[in-house]
């Protein structure tokens, strides 16, 4: 055969054909608009259609943007500064700053709630990063007492005396360990409480009588713009996941009265609007406290607020716990570990893992909700922005606070999300 | 504390009586022992709670009754689905409200349902720039608080819309949409509304006395719906046997809009158009700007979030699914049709009802603009005018519960329904 061929084939090219470039339409940017922009009628409409919207976003924003004024004492010196030209007036921003950071805090004290915002920030730095050293972890403990001192000051025997509750807790439990591990709880629950109802109060009374330290006091009312966003977020934030942690826990358990007081409670704080909640926060929880006591509003918030993200945490971490095989489980058991161990070692740090998103989902959640305090009278930027509009000098300023106010909301929000993806990441142990 | 142990010796040892130390450490009373504990600290903090609410009550000279329901409410409400005015009950001010949230929480699920499946459809698209485009928006709607986005639009309805009298002389400001039938002014979106010569009245059910011709609408498309139902479940019974499936398009379109276009037409249905008369427009109906700043602000927002669901559910689905698909012949429109959207509604819709349950929800922040609903008539100014704190609220929190029990019972029901039945 190859014979034959070899005669019948007059000719064969041996040298190769200069490699040539790909033709123009197949190859750099005009191969990518052909993909990705132009690639049939249905993608050509869809372009020019988006390009329509950006070009008319533009041209309706872009000249008000670019004409921004940055420095004026009033929307009237700002009008006059434009000249009749369309342009934002983000001296507004400049003028009130302060104003819509920290509410009618002391200005002379500013420094106390940014010092608290940046140690905040060490705080959570080994929480977020695994590899710091684990010795900050200690300071992460001690940093809510920190905060509170920093941010309302007063006597500073109160959050001493508040830790020292936690540290009776740990004792108790520590030693009461050794008789019974189920009793340990128990102790672990009672001394703290016991200690707080009676001994706090004398403690830091007698304390204070002996060396009295502290800073300024500075009452709840004069907090207000994104310090009480923060103060609300964050505590808000790093209690509930601990609280929806044992409710989830809970509606789990085989125990039928611990399930259903679990089942009702998170039934009922999903079911109602936040806003009722603060609602009640504000007007009812008079009537639930003995004749006489108040106590400080934003507190009551921050409880309300915290309840109602555990509740929404608890069936994230059930769906989490949910989507674990059974095979978890029984290889704890199998290990001879107790209850408490498997959930720590075993169980939580994949139910966790697994519930990533759905937790950072209601951080932010719970983080855009603090703006429903305004409902109840708290300043928070929003009910700023409605006060700094109040005010003869911004009457009907509107685009420039709600800009300014959501870009804030924003950062954090999109940062904490990007965190969270950064999270899941690392935590990935699959191979796909 | 090795439960383990315990377990051993108690089942190889011989059994023995009730030890008051069981309570503690033997596994199957160790339960007991923690509700019973458990129990004793609820009832605890119920008990304390509840004297110092009695204690309080007592202390305000206040008792506990809803009598205040069947008082006269004396404030009037902006928008009345159904009749009211100031001389009737708070009870009444209060239906009055909870058909505006119903309205509301309708209006913005039908506009995040079809925003989110259009945004989440866009952006998988292989179009850089409009998935580029959606990922803006759904980023920007996602991370901002709705309470934002509702005072947003609240003011871009009375701020940036023009006033009535702009909409006056030969040469307007403003015009009118769509033929001078759509109105949109700093006062609220004026559109036609449809009337009919030949009204059949209304009917008294309990508070509320709907029109029977409206009602008799509702009754014909849903009777429509049911034939068209029909109609696919005997063409397909045709097919199953034959093989051959029966043209069934032109029937549906007949069975669908006959029989309502015959009704409008016997009944006289006309457009009652919105006019300029005077200070302001008249005729047509009147959509308030906070009707129209809630139901842009919770539906936009939401439908952010509703993307994300639609986006997740689509790619849940394994390629393998579109490929055996096409191994099949299937022709693509039939593959989205008959294979990927059956699967993927099953992850999308239960994060879908989730999201009308937070639109249900979120429709109590009305109060920042002004909108009428369940929180501001029974939860506002009916608490405000009668002091009725504690039972207003309980009220209102139940009527919520109410709503959000029934949604996310219908839920589980569809769950179940189509819960993937395996072994």
């Amino acid at each position: 055969m190859s014979n034959i061929e070899s005669h019948t084939i007059a000719y064969v090219r041996d040298t190769m054909i200069p490699e040539q470039d790909p033709p123009i339409t197949e190859s750099g940017a005009i191969k990518w608009l052909r993909d990705n922009l132009f690639s049939g009628w249905l993608n050509t409409v869809l372009t020019l259609l988006s390009l329509l919207v950006i070009w008319w976003a533009i041209a309706a924003i872009g000249p008000w943007l670019w004409n921004t004024v940055w420095n004026a004492g009033s929307l009237r010196e700002c009008r006059e500064a434009l000249g009749g030209t369309s342009g934002a007036c983000f001296a507004v921003i400049n003028d009130r700053w302060h104003q819509l950071m920290f509410g009618f805090y002391p200005p002379r004290l500013y420094w106390r709630p940014v010092l608290a915002f940046v140690l905040l920030f060490v705080a959570l730095s080994p929480i977020l990063f695994t590899n710091l050293p684990r010795k900050l972890l200690y300071f992460s403990a001690a940093y809510p007492f920190i905060a509170y001192h920093l941010l309302w000051g007063g006597s500073i025997w109160l959050p001493i005396g508040a830790a020292l509750g936690f540290v009776a807790g740990i004792v108790a439990f520590a030693i009461v360990r050794k008789i019974n591990g189920l009793a340990a709880i128990f102790a672990a629950v009672i001394a703290p409480v016991f200690w707080w109802l009676f001994l706090a109060g004398p403690f830091d009374a007698t304390m204070s009588s002996i060396l009295p330290l502290g800073l300024e006091f500075v009452r709840s009312d004069r907090f207000g713009g994104f310090l009480i966003s923060l103060v609300i977020g964050v505590t808000g934030i790093s209690l509930s996941l601990p609280l929806g942690i044992l409710l989830a826990l809970g509606r789990q358990s085989d125990m039928v009265f611990v399930k259903s007081v679990c089942v009702i409670f998170i039934e009922f704080i999903r079911g109602v609007p936040l806003i009722t909640l603060l609602f009640t926060a504000s007007l009812l929880l008079n009537y639930f406290l003995p004749p006489g006591t108040s106590f400080d509003l934003i507190l009551r918030v921050i409880i309300m607020v915290t309840l109602f993200a555990a509740a929404y945490m608890a069936e994230v971490i059930r769906g989490g716990l949910a989507a674990l095989p059974r095979g978890q489980y029984e290889a704890a058991d199998a290990l001879g570990l107790d209850y408490w161990k498997a959930q720590r070692l075993i169980i939580m740090p994949q139910a966790l893992k697994i519930s990533i998103p759905g937790i950072v989902n209601t951080f932010i959640g719970l983080f855009k909700d603090t703006t429903l305090v305004v409902f109840i009278g708290l300043l928070d930027p929003i009910g700023l922005s409605n006060a700094i509009r109040a005010d003869t000098d911004w009457q009907g300023i509107y685009w420039e606070l709600f800009i300014f106010i959501g870009a804030l909301f924003f950062v954090f929000c999109f940062g904490i999300s990007r965190y969270s993806m950064y999270l899941e990441r690392k935590l990935k142990t699959d191979h796909r | 504390m090795s439960s383990v142990t315990d377990d051993r010796t108690s089942s190889a040892a011989p059994k023995k009586g009730f030890r008051l130390s069981m309570l503690l450490y033997d596994q199957r009373y160790r339960s007991v022992t923690i509700q019973v504990f458990f129990l004793f600290l609820l009832m605890l903090g119920a008990a304390w709670l509840i004297d110092n609410t009695v204690n309080n009550l007592r202390a305000l000279g206040k008792d506990f009754s809803f009598a205040f329901l069947t008082a006269p409410a004396g404030y009037d409400i902006n928008q009345r689905p159904i009749e009211y005015n100031s001389q009737m009950t708070h009870g009444r001010a209060a239906l009055v409200g909870l058909l505006n949230t119903i309205i509301l929480a309708i209006l913005a699920c039908i506009l995040a349902t079809v925003l989110g499946v259009i945004a989440g459809v866009l952006r998988l698209s292989n179009n850089w720039i409009v998935s580029r485009l959606i990922t803006v928006y759904v980023e920007v709607f996602r991370n901002i608080p709705t309470l934002l986005w509702i005072l947003i639009f609240g003011a871009i309805m009375t701020e940036a819309m023009p006033a009535p009298s702009a909409f006056r002389g030969d040469d307007p400001a403003a015009s009118m949409l769509f033929n001078d039938a759509i109105a949109i002014t700093n006062r609220g979106v004026y559109i036609p509304a449809i009337h009919f010569t030949q009204d059949l009245g209304s009917i008294r059910i309990g508070p509320v006395a709907p029109s029977i011709s409206w009602l008799l609408v509702i009754v014909i498309i849903a009777a429509s719906i049911f034939a068209n139902k029909k109609l696919i479940e005997h063409a397909t019974r045709v097919q199953n046997a034959t093989g051959i499936r029966p043209k069934t398009w032109w029937k549906t379109i007949l069975i669908l809009i006959a029989p309502i276009t015959l009704y409008f037409i016997a009944l006289g249905a006309y457009l009652d158009y919105p006019e300029l008369r005077g200070f302001n427009f008249a005729g047509g109906t009147h959509l308030r700007n906070s009707l129209i700043a809630m139901w842009l602000g919770l539906g936009i927002y939401t439908g952010a979030f509703v993307a994300e669901n639609v986006r997740a559910g689509i790619l849940a689905i394994s390629r393998g699914q579109t490929e055996a698909a096409y191994a099949l012949g299937l022709q693509p429109g039939k593959t989205m049709r008959l294979v990927i959207l059956p699967q993927a509604l099953r992850v999308i819709i239960p994060p879908l009802i989730s999201q009308y349950l937070n639109i249900t929800k979120n429709t109590s922040l009305g109060l920042a603009v002004g909108y009428m609903d369940l929180r501001s008539t029974l939860g506002g100014i009916t608490i405000n005018q009668t002091g009725r704190e504690l039972e207003g609220m309980m009220l209102m929190m139940l009527i919520y519960l109410a709503i959000s029990l029934t949604i996310s019972g219908l839920m589980n029901i569809y769950n179940s329904r189509i819960k993937l039945k395996e072994r």
